[in-house]
């Protein structure tokens, strides 16, 4: 039988073809790559009337800020978020996965998506790759029998709890988090705590840092608050900007013009019915 | 030593007006040894979305080859070209998949999406996508270039402005970084035309 010369688009999953070359530069002495982490902090606390999520925004790689605002909470289901900390490509790709299975679910059932529906989802998938996927998660979300928090570990355990921290800022959230909470809190009460637990992750955890994202989630819906604080301005921008006196050096200069995109509007009669 | 540091590079892509701005370096080495001065390292998805990739030399080339593709195979599908958003998922899918394996390179994607917004992004080499507003950057010469691009970056650039200030960002990193240089590949992308530079560098 031959080998297509064509190669199809694979179905779907892991695939291990390189990594018998990437173990050989390795053993030449080549250092493998390190891949962006999310540093973090994240949390999550329940209310009176349901579930709220807080994040940082530094990604990571190394000790360089690679980005200063990037998103850290994601969506899974109208009625349900969840923060990621670890390596940023397991959280984005684990979160994308299982909120496309939890929509398949929802037009399969007919009905909203239940919190543990997707806790099961994230869970069955890390535990089968026995920790390799490196994604640390908090989920929260409303569903039919209420508000619903939950921590998940890359090894694929979990946790459920009325007010949970993860991430590498997680000690000095989960500081403020044993200090101030009780139960029953209102809204303003539960994002006025979850905002200073982040601050405290984002003050005094290097790997953690510029703004706050928080979500909260009710019965009734969902508010997205990206960037509810930014407690880390540019102190100073200067107003001038650079000016290039010296302009750079050009050898060869190569002008392509591009084709105007032509709207096609659609003359002649419908075809009969 | 670095996987990504056995053959050299930088990229930078930054946002202007209704434009954009592409640049990477030209030098290829093995470690040390220079073996070519004119590496192209940015190449042309089609008209309005454009790729660098920056890291190990082989798996640049095959990852470029492998985009052409899905992006003709779209092409005749969809008979129309990809927006820079989607190509950026695609890159991220087709990265994440080897995460065990993965591409030795980092890519950086920039184009031109509905109403002639500029759109960019880079990736770490398994696919993490990394959007912003302002500019990304990679390779071996990239914590000069975010030190750079901080310094020199204004918003809303017009494309000439923006041409200059990615050069001497691109140019003055470079400067610093060994594995990096021999010159500069820009595009600058406007709704109406592609102005593709070679820039005058250090020659060592």
């Amino acid at each position: 039988m031959s080998q297509s010369a064509v190669e199809v688009p694979p179905k779907g999953g892991f695939s291990f073809d390189l990594c018998k070359r990437n173990d050989m530069l390795i053993q030449k002495g080549l250092k493998a790559p390190s891949f962006l982490k999310t540093g973090t902090t994240i949390v999550g606390l329940i209310f009176k009337d349901g579930v709220i999520l807080g994040a940082d925004t530094r990604a990571t790689e190394g000790p360089i800020v690679a980005d200063k605002n990037c998103e850290k909470i994601h969506y899974m289901a109208p009625n349900i978020y969840c923060c990621g900390a670890g390596t940023a490509a397991d959280t984005e790709a684990v979160t994308d996965m299982v909120s496309s299975q939890l929509r398949l679910h929802r037009y399969q059932t007919g009905r909203d998506s239940r919190v543990i529906t997707a806790l099961t989802l994230l869970k069955k998938h890390l535990f089968s790759y026995q920790g390799q996927v490196s994604a640390a998660l908090v989920l929260g979300g409303v569903d039919i029998t209420g508000p619903h928090l939950h921590t998940i570990y890359p090894h694929g355990s979990t946790d459920t709890l009325p007010f949970a921290t993860m991430g590498s800022g997680s000690l000095a959230a989960m500081s403020v988090f044993e200090a101030k909470y009780k139960e029953g809190l209102t809204r303003e009460e539960g994002v006025k705590l979850v905002a200073e637990a982040i601050c405290s992750g984002i003050f005094n955890d290097l790997g953690s840092g510029s703004n706050v994202d928080i979500c909260v989630i009710t019965k009734e819906g969902k508010e997205y608050l990206r960037n509810y604080m930014e407690p880390n301005p540019r102190t100073y921008v200067s107003s001038k900007g650079y000016s290039f006196t010296k302009k750079t050096e050009v050898l060869l200069t190569k002008i392509t013009p591009l084709m105007e995109r032509v709207q096609i509007t659609e003359v002649g009669e419908d075809m009969e019915e | 030593m670095s996987i990504f540091e056995y053959n050299g590079s930088a990229v930078v892509a930054m946002v202007g007006k209704n434009c954009f701005a592409i640049a990477s370096d030209r030098r290829l080495g093995v470690q040390l040894q220079t073996i070519a001065t004119d590496f192209k390292r940015i190449s042309k998805i089609h008209d309005r979305v454009f790729i660098g990739l920056s890291g190990l030399a082989t798996d640049v080339q095959t990852l470029y080859q492998r985009l052409v593709f899905r992006h003709k195979l779209y092409q005749l599908r969809e008979e129309r070209d990809m927006k820079p958003e989607t190509f950026a998922s695609l890159v991220s899918a087709i990265l994440y998949e080897k995460r065990f394996g993965p591409y030795l390179c980092q890519p950086v994607i920039a184009g031109l999406g509905d109403d002639d917004k500029p759109f960019i992004c880079t990736m770490d080499s398994i696919g993490a996508k990394e959007l912003a507003k302002d500019f990304v950057v990679s390779g071996t010469a990239s914590e000069s270039l975010y030190g750079a691009c901080e310094a020199m970056y204004k918003p809303d650039m017009e494309a000439e402005e923006l041409f200059e200030t990615i050069s001497q960002a691109l140019l003055s990193s470079v400067d610093r970084d060994c594995l990096s240089g021999w010159g500069g590949h820009v595009y600058v992308v406007t709704p109406t035309e592609v102005k593709e530079r070679i820039l005058k560098g250090r020659m060592d």
